[in-house]
């Protein structure tokens, strides 16, 4: 028979280490970031849950489309967890948050539950948006979506943080684009009035290389994305390191709470999915480079590694974690599968705040249907 | 203040009788509205271009900036779509801008924003994220300004689910509808007509009150009558009312309605009309084609006033062309009141 040998306690992990993470390059910044950056145990593992939770949530939604459970739309955000993981760490809970399509991360961080996400994907009515929205159109407390419109989403994003500054209480709006909306008119018009308003607004680019099947290099005449608010001081983050996202989101907040006015981060990170569901995303890039970014920058696989080797969890510990989180998302995959749809009666409701019902015409003069707020 | 004198009512004697009634012009009564909603809820404010240290590029918010501030009147760069989006984002997060476009035609810049960002939200997020906010400034013809700033945007508007679309003619009107917009929780689009700023009308005591406002969704009936239904919104309203006086001294007696909101369109009172009259025109200063025109045609159509119609429901419209600028052109590009008075006898066979 064996012995079990009795399993470490947890007296034997290091509760905390210092970390040297990468230097960010800065555009009208005297000093950026700290170089170093403090991790404690529990927030190791939560931030390896978490990310863990979203990865697990992003592949199963890969499947479900894949059977068509999922229609229409479905952006991925595999590979990009440290973003969104590293953004919520360096904020309070009461700031605010907008983001564009690729949304699923951000709803998870914001408050969204993963039967919620899940189900709205399919279409169902236990769907955080009761499945009105679907993947780009879901929204949380102070979480104002997943936003369609490719760039659309930075205006809106100055606008809470107008708000914000208007109500006198402290927090701030983060506000997200892709590279590929890093071109859009709107955004140097946001970036103008920001300036000029001191917005409390921390403007982030998420550049993950590629805007569709175009290729950085191929839609901007300068990819120092976080240059291009000229007058607004920018930095460039490795975004596949969330110690390095945490740092610079929490200076960058500490920037716009003492009044300076907005600022502007570019995190470098990548996407393993192609744009969309419909893509790919293998005709305007190798298998090698995804492989080769797999293999050594996986965000994930980051944490896991700085943990372990400080001895801050073991292995087994952590895959305890996965097992669980797997579990998880079976559970909310049941769900979101077996929820019925919304009902009929449902259509035409949610037109109008606080109305009075009234009547919706439908595909023909005799259907008179019923919209309640 | 205007004074009357009237005859008692049993004794015959002279009566003189104070009735308080205002003259303002709608220009005052949108400034009014908007002063008054800026007092009673700290959350409304007021942004876009030359609104604040101008005074409003047509004067409509003059003395406000000097009333409210920095923080509440907000002069904008010349930005229609960042700072619509910036509007809807601010109502999104629990503020209540009052967004104007120098005129409408600018508002196409930022079009997305009115419909993507604020008039679907409310439903794509089943509920959770309500937008309230107000775009307001002039729309349609104005006076030689030609074609790329005349254009009327009700259609446009009016054709999506999710805005609420208010078209006022009166200085009651333009007061008592801004009011309910701004108070409104939902995306409101006031169309305001530039030519209609510098007219005065009476303000009864009663639209003279901080707390009046108007219904959005409902029709008023300027003019009641029998033989035929005008219906229209903004100018036009007032135009009608002008051929109903001339139509009047040949025996024919006009019911005009004024529609007040476009969207939703306030079919009932426009049936209970036709009902009576048995004859329908509307009248509206933009283009024909799936013009505000066309649609209440195909409501009429569809509902029971249809068997009530004498002859078929028509429309008097701007002309289907981009507005010339030469002032001969220009008056011949929109209805006049001899247009509305033609197709009056027309319709009525005369």
């Amino acid at each position: 028979t064996r012995v079990v040998v009795a399993s470490r306690t947890y007296a034997d992990f290091t509760p905390q280490a210092t970390f040297d993470i990468k230097k960010c390059d800065l555009h009208k910044l005297e000093e950026g970031p700290p170089l170093q950056a403090v991790l404690t145990r529990e927030e190791g593992l939560q931030y390896y849950r978490t990310m863990q939770v979203m990865r697990r949530m992003e592949l199963k939604a890969d499947q479900l489309y894949k059977q068509k459970i999922i229609r229409g739309f479905c952006h991925l955000y595999d590979g990009q967890e440290a973003c969104a993981v590293g953004i919520e760490s360096g904020i309070n809970r009461t700031d605010h948050l907008i983001t564009a399509y690729r949304a699923h991360g951000y709803t998870l961080t914001r408050g969204g539950t993963v039967r919620e996400i899940m189900a709205e994907l399919t279409g169902r009515r236990g769907g955080i948006a009761k499945g009105k929205g679907g993947s780009m159109h879901m929204y949380a407390k102070h979480f104002y979506g997943g936003n369609g419109i490719v760039g659309a989403q930075v205006p809106l994003g100055a606008g809470v943080a107008l708000a914000c500054k208007y109500q006198g209480k402290n927090e701030l709006c983060v506000c997200l684009y892709g590279d590929g909306a890093a071109n859009q008119g709107q955004i140097f018009e946001t970036y103008n009035m920001a300036a000029l308003w001191k917005l409390p607004c921390i403007f982030i680019c998420e550049n993950n290389k590629y805007g569709m099947g175009t290729s950085v290099e191929r839609a901007a005449a300068s990819t120092d994305y976080y240059k291009r608010g000229d007058f607004i001081p920018g930095l460039r983050v490795d975004g596949m390191d969330i110690l390095c996202v945490r740092e610079a989101t929490k200076f960058a907040a500490e920037h716009c709470r003492s009044g300076k006015g907005p600022i502007l981060m570019e995190l470098q990170t990548y996407r393993y999915h192609g744009h969309s569901m419909s893509d790919p995303g293998i005709s305007y890039r190798t298998r090698e480079e995804i492989q080769e970014v797999r293999s050594k920058s996986d965000p994930i696989s980051l944490l896991k590694d700085r943990m372990i080797s400080n001895n801050m969890a073991s292995v087994e510990e952590l895959k305890e974690i996965d097992v669980e989180v797997r579990k998880e998302i079976e559970d909310a995959a049941q769900f979101a599968t077996t929820d019925p749809e919304p009902p009929l009666e449902d259509l035409c409701n949610h037109i109008f705040s606080n109305e009075p019902p009234m009547e919706v015409r439908g595909t023909n003069p005799w259907a008179k249907l019923k919209s309640i707020s | 203040r205007v004074t009357g004198l009237g005859l008692g009512p049993s004794s015959g004697n002279l009566v003189v009788v104070v009735v308080q009634l205002e003259l303002v012009t709608v220009r005052d009564a949108l400034n009014q509205a908007m002063d008054e909603e800026l007092e009673r809820d700290e959350r409304v404010f007021l942004l876009g271009e030359e609104v604040a240290q101008y005074d409003g590029a047509y004067k409509v918010s003059r003395g406000l900036w000097k009333k409210y501030g920095d923080k509440r009147i907000i002069d904008t760069p010349i930005s229609e779509m960042g700072f619509a989006g910036i509007a809807v984002g601010a109502a999104m997060a629990g503020l209540r801008p009052i967004c104007e476009f120098m005129t409408f035609n600018f508002s196409m810049q930022a079009i997305d924003q009115v419909i993507n960002s604020a008039a679907k939200t409310y439903y794509m997020s089943a509920g959770l994220q309500p937008v309230p906010i107000v775009f307001r400034g002039p729309n349609g013809a104005s006076a030689g300004v030609a074609a790329q700033h005349s254009q009327c945007f009700a259609a446009w508007y009016s054709h999506c689910p999710g805005l609420k679309v208010l078209s006022p003619w009166s200085a009651e009107d333009a007061k008592g509808l801004l009011k309910s917009a701004i108070r409104d929780d939902n995306p409101v689009v006031v169309l305001e007509n530039e030519l209609m700023y510098g007219v005065a009308f009476e303000l009864s005591d009663e639209a003279q009150s901080k707390d009046f406002v108007i219904p959005i969704g409902k029709a008023k009936i300027e003019r009641p009558g029998n033989h035929v239904t005008l219906v229209a919104h903004s100018r036009m309203v007032g135009f009608c009312l002008d051929a109903a006086a001339v139509l009047a001294k040949e025996g024919v007696e006009c019911e005009v309605i004024n529609l007040r909101t476009i969207r939703p369109l306030d079919t009932d009172t426009i049936e209970a009309s036709i009902m009576k009259t048995n004859h329908l025109i509307s009248v509206e200063g933009g283009w024909p084609q799936f013009g505000v025109g066309a649609e209440i045609c195909a409501r009429i159509m569809e509902g029971p006033a249809f068997n009530y119609l004498d002859a078929p429901a028509i429309r008097v419209t701007g002309v289907d062309i981009p507005m010339p600028y030469a002032k001969i052109l220009e008056d011949n590009s929109v209805p006049q009141i001899k247009d509305i008075i033609f197709s009056v006898k027309k319709t009525l066979n005369m």
